[in-house]
């Protein structure tokens, strides 16, 4: 898989959300997943970025989102950044749980977790940071890992 | 591609069919919206076809929980009809799946609320 290292400066709005997914669901098929992990990709990111601007920047025009992609050889990481409070990972409720099924909220982090191979959520006063990553299963990483 | 909806009389049910996303913004504001109307107008028995939804996110799946128990609070039915095989798999593993009553057959989905 080709290298690759990109970064965008985003704005909090419902725009920067489709476009974070947009942005990823191409740079997942350009790194060869297919197209069902594509949409688990793109899904993933989505969430993170509506995280980011709903309820990290919550809508602040002064507040930006940074969004990272990194393709290495074996892995595509993406990390998202918000100038929020930081999110409290304490109070998010497990959204299998019996009572919280019928909850209209809050299966955001779980599909995230759901969806991708590794997820660190990095909590801060000055925002919070969610790096995914997904791990090349493919052909490509096995040719890779025969030639060292 | 945004989300629409059109719906349609069957033996007394409302069939809603939905296509597009049902996504944070539009998408979700226009299925709350359309079940509300429904609701105001006293049509209590509704078949959500979502056979032509292409993507839908965590606030589209609150959206449709919100559907559900807003309709059963009014003391009406809300049922699904030919989920995408995303969409099934996406109330498979919220749990939703055996939350809702999921059909893939209009006919016997409409008798269903009789």
């Amino acid at each position: 898989m080709t290298e690759l290292r990109v970064s965008y400066t985003l704005d909090s709005t419902l725009e920067t959300v489709d476009s974070a997914e947009q942005t990823a669901s191409r740079i997942a098929a350009e790194s060869g997943f297919d197209e069902d992990v594509v949409m688990q990709i793109s899904m993933a990111v989505r969430e993170a970025a509506v995280n980011a601007v709903l309820h990290g920047n919550a809508y602040d025009p002064e507040k930006k989102v940074k969004l990272d992609f990194e393709r290495t050889g074996n892995d595509l990481v993406i990390t998202i950044r918000d100038q929020g409070k930081g999110l409290d990972l304490a109070k998010i409720p497990d959204p299998l749980a019996p009572e919280n099924l019928l909850k209209t909220s809050g299966r955001g982090i779980f599909l995230i977790r759901s969806f991708m191979d590794e997820v660190q959520i990095v909590p801060s006063q000055t925002g919070t940071e969610i790096k995914l990553v997904k791990h090349v299963h493919g052909p490509s990483a096995d040719v890779k890992e025969a030639s060292q | 591609m945004s989300m629409k909806t059109s719906t349609r009389q069957v033996d007394g049910v409302t069939i809603v069919d939905c296509s597009g996303r049902i996504t944070l913004g539009e998408g979700s504001v226009i299925l709350r919206d359309t079940v509300r109307e429904l609701l105001s107008k006293g049509q209590k028995k509704i078949l959500l076809n979502l056979g032509d939804v292409t993507y839908i996110d965590s606030s589209g799946i609150g959206e449709l929980v919100s559907a559900f128990t807003t309709v059963r609070n009014q003391g009406g039915e809300l049922k699904l009809l030919n989920l995408t095989k995303k969409v099934h798999d996406l109330l498979q593993i919220t749990k939703l799946y055996t939350v809702f009553d999921v059909r893939d057959d209009e006919a016997s989905a409409v008798k269903a609320f009789n």
